[in-house]
């Protein structure tokens, strides 16, 4: 995905929401600053399949040798998929932030959340700042 | 409220290469310029250059210099030859640690880094000096200030006019011994000289806090820089590279070499703390000595042992130690080891939970993660090996 095509959270996720089937389905990630700015990850704890979430929740988290960072749900609704991959390649986080780097799918019940973010302009914005 | 950093010599340096500035004990000072795993990796295999100009610099002058010292710090110093260097700690009367220390008496020859004109008078050349940590410099200075009434001695404080480099790993005897024509080579564990680099003074000794061979270099505040990209030029043969606080916390923690503010504070004794062998009573007096000859043989407190854990979660500083149901200690530093591609620990833990091979756990956020005690150091130089698993034995890990 490019992410001029992205949607951003203050907090560094990005989210791609298609139509599919006619339910609204939100992908969500990390962006190539916030993975860059963790550098060293060690671990990530993926969210249940099947757990509800509400914008602006934590539902993940990233460890660094430096921290724990937690990844906030950008939209409100359930868990739907997420990439089982990544805990033994946590390399393409940085490899690939906006593609095969992706965290979660969610099926939106209410993206009203969507209102608060920034698209990929104002949020590169925000990272020169 | 807000106050100024304090930067080192090398804070332009740093910014104009990368390093990512982080406040340490209110100093600007670099986490890291590539990856805390690069760095590390790098000083296992060549040689790591830190600036650890943020550590203080105590300069002693006149002849009580040594029964000063003697009286305030942990392990004797009187008898230390010119040009050795001791590791101590200075404890309050309570027995608790108010900082880990490198005393040297300093070389014959000359001052090292401090270097004032040639003097006449012996009062003007500094005869000792000690090396604290950034954290704890003011207290230091205060405590030792208080205590100097009663000798013929005095003490300056030179960090801010001077510069420090370490520079650690299999390569960094050789490159720093290309730039001061062999004499670190010469050089002991544990022992400093003092030398030349571009005609000005510098003091190198032959110490270091990661688990490798090495060298800390001392020079004076304006020759910092140029004698920092004179050594990165000498190793470019090597992945030689600048190393940051990230690294250096992940390399003493193999070396499992402990950190004021994490293993030490004034609650804790060098005894628990596993630093016996930097306390000797002999028949002198020091701070503290009452209190540590109790320590010496308390055997119900909880002291410091290392933890393996599997998985990749990292056990960090304040998590609970549990035997069973019980909370038996709490980890003071953990992080994931390059070395060994798992999570280690220190913490201190009680008597029914210091055994090597005894199994417990520790309550990362919420959960609780399977941990076993390992002997320390987890990292050796040259063995490189370590920790043994749950009931299985690992060799080489590298």
């Amino acid at each position: 995905m490019k992410p001029e095509n992205l949607l951003f959270a203050k907090t560094h996720e990005w989210v791609a929401v298609a139509n599919e089937g006619g339910q609204k389905i939100a992908t969500i990630g990390l962006s190539a600053f916030a993975v860059e700015a963790l550098t060293d990850l060690v671990f990530i704890e993926l969210p249940k399949v099947g757990r509800q979430v509400k914008a602006e929740e934590s539902f993940c988290e990233v460890e660094s040798v430096k921290a724990v960072s937690d990844v906030y749900a950008p939209v409100t609704g359930e868990v739907i998929a997420v990439n089982e991959s990544l805990p033994d390649n946590l390399e393409t986080l940085s490899s690939d932030p906006f593609g095969d780097g992706w965290i979660a799918r969610i099926k939106v019940s209410d993206d009203s959340a969507l209102a608060n973010l920034m698209d990929h302009t104002a949020y590169q914005k925000q990272c020169e700042e | 409220m807000t106050t100024e950093l304090a930067k080192t010599p090398l804070y332009d340096w740093h910014v104009a290469h990368g390093g990512r500035i982080v406040d340490f004990g209110g100093w600007a000072m670099p986490v890291q310029y590539t990856t805390i795993a690069d760095e590390h990796a790098a000083t296992r295999t060549a040689a790591g250059v830190f600036d650890i100009s943020h550590m203080g610099r105590l300069q002693f002058f006149g002849p009580d210099a040594d029964r000063f010292l003697d009286a305030v710090v942990t392990r004797r110093v009187t008898d230390i030859k010119p040009g050795q260097v001791r590791y101590a700690l200075v404890c309050n009367e309570q027995g608790g640690i108010l900082d880990d220390v490198l005393v040297y008496r300093l070389p014959m020859e000359s001052s090292g880094s401090h270097a004032p004109a040639a003097s006449t008078n012996e009062d003007d050349t500094p005869t000792f000096q000690v090396v604290t940590n950034a954290l704890n410099r003011a207290a230091i200075v205060d405590w030792f200030r208080h205590r100097l009434p009663d000798f013929a001695t005095r003490f300056d404080d030179v960090t801010i006019g001077t510069g420090m480099i370490a520079v650690q790993g299999p390569r960094a005897v050789s490159t720093i011994d290309s730039i001061v024509g062999g004499k670190l080579g010469g050089l002991r564990n544990y022992t400093s000289t003092s030398t030349h680099f571009e005609g000005r003074p510098i003091l190198i000794s032959r110490t270091g806090y990661t688990g490798e061979d090495g060298s800390e270099i001392i020079c004076a505040a304006r020759d910092t820089t140029a004698l920092w990209e004179r050594i990165l030029q000498a190793g470019q043969e090597t992945t030689i590279r600048p190393v940051g606080l990230g690294a250096r916390d992940t390399l003493r923690l193999e070396a499992a070499m402990p950190l004021y503010g994490h293993e030490l504070n004034e609650t804790i004794n060098p005894f628990q703390a596993g630093l016996g062998f930097a306390v000797n009573f002999g028949s002198r007096e020091f701070v503290g000595r009452e209190a540590l000859e109790r320590f010496a043989s308390d055997e119900r407190q909880p002291v410091r042992v290392g933890l393996q854990l599997d998985g990749r979660r990292l056990p960090r500083q304040g998590c609970s130690v549990l035997q069973g149901n019980e909370t038996v200690g709490e980890v003071t530093s953990g992080t994931f080891s390059p070395t060994f591609e798992r999570p280690i620990a220190m913490a201190y833990v009680r008597p029914s939970a210091q055994a090597v091979g005894s199994r417990l756990a520790v309550d990362i956020r919420g959960t609780q993660h399977p941990a076993v005690v390992v002997p320390l150091p987890f990292y050796e130089r040259g063995k490189k090996i370590l920790p043994q698993r749950h009931g299985e034995h690992r060799g080489e890990m590298l």
